[in-house]
């Protein structure tokens, strides 16, 4: 058995190149999936006022600024 | 060793599907939250702001833009409804955030415990993307804030975010900073020092944003805030917690040879 010479995370999860090219594009999808909750707003919206109004109250108490 | 270790590694894809599970739990719990405490404050704004819009319309000028009359594109019922898509559509969005996050800076962080890491970025995520903002632009309710101004709010709002992670990184930072084996007091302080300063210059460098208008009954606009802040603590709190919760387990034959041998291994 080899020694152990540091304490070492449980799971030292692995970054490899295939890792970051496919975190990059999930943080792109996420940021903009947060973006059509949060911030597509009415006056320059992207998507048209009908999400902007579902989504409003969720809007005003998720603490990100409306009209 | 190697062999071992990415038998225990879970791939970013596990991470991930845990990530978007928790996020869609937070935000649904968040929903539920913000339904029972936070509606009525909504309801309470809206009859003010539509009290004003027929004071107005009755005085002859015109009426102004109204998204939440009976005219409105969407009720005040599909409204409510709509309240559990939002936030559980955030959550999902913050849950992938989040497992990216740990899969990208597990190995950096200092701790044995993969559940104290996990948590550790949400309460992070928890105080530089909602404690931080709160302070500076605290959330207002509907019937409060110029259409006008909603580009300039927005990006003062993103930028506080951004700072407010930014001195998270830099209490993290400061708190390595001292030399190895200096007390925990220092290195406490330390990290408190470098969040503080990168907090207070972004405070003094973004603009002041008040349009609260001054007949708005201060009681309710302070019972939307506390409400709102604990919609986002609910979210980050249920966030951190669940996906703690689901973080793989199939190390945990080896978490207990791995302390066994770490133990004898002075650091
Ligand atoms: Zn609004």
């Amino acid at each position: 058995m080899p020694k152990v010479q540091t304490v070492r995370p449980l799971h030292p999860t692995t970054v490899s190149p295939r890792v970051l090219g496919a975190a990059f594009g999930v943080v792109a999808t996420l940021l903009l999936l947060a973006y059509l909750v949060a911030f597509d707003q009415g006056a320059v919206s992207q998507s048209g006022m009908f999400l902007h109004e579902l989504m409003h109250d969720g809007r005003h108490l998720l603490g990100v600024p409306c009209h | 060793m190697s062999l071992t270790q990415s038998r225990t590694a879970p791939t970013y894809g596990v991470l991930l599907l845990r990530g978007l599970l928790a996020g869609l739990i937070a935000g649904l719990l968040a929903g539920a939250f913000a339904y029972a405490l936070g509606e009525p404050k909504v309801d309470a704004a809206i009859a003010i702001e539509e009290a004003a819009a027929h004071a107005e319309a009755a005085s002859g000028a015109p009426a102004a833009e109204d998204h939440h009359g009976e005219d409105a594109l969407v009720s005040r019922h599909g409204q409510k409804g709509g309240l559990f898509l939002a936030t559980a559509l955030f959550g999902v969005a913050m849950g992938g955030l989040l497992a990216t996050a740990y899969t990208l800076l597990r190995r950096r962080l200092r701790t044995e415990h993969d559940s104290h890491a996990a948590l550790g970025l949400a309460a992070a995520a928890l105080l530089g993307m909602v404690l931080v903002p709160f302070v500076k632009y605290p959330p207002n309710p509907p019937a409060v804030g110029d259409p006008a101004t909603i580009n300039q709010r927005t990006i003062s709002y993103l930028s506080i975010v951004v700072i407010g992670l930014a001195a998270v990184w830099a209490a993290v930072i400061a708190a390595r900073a001292p030399h190895a084996g200096a007390a925990d007091w220092v290195r406490a302080a330390a990290g408190l020092g470098g969040f503080l300063v990168v907090v207070v210059v972004g405070y003094v460098l973004l603009p002041n944003i008040d349009e609260v208008p001054e007949t708005f009954p201060p009681s309710l606009l302070w019972n939307f805030r506390v409400t709102s802040l604990g919609t986002q603590v609910t979210l980050w709190a249920a966030l951190g917690l669940a996906f703690t919760a689901l973080l793989p387990r199939s190390a945990s034959s080896e978490a207990v040879t791995g302390r066994g041998r770490t133990e004898s291994v002075p650091v």
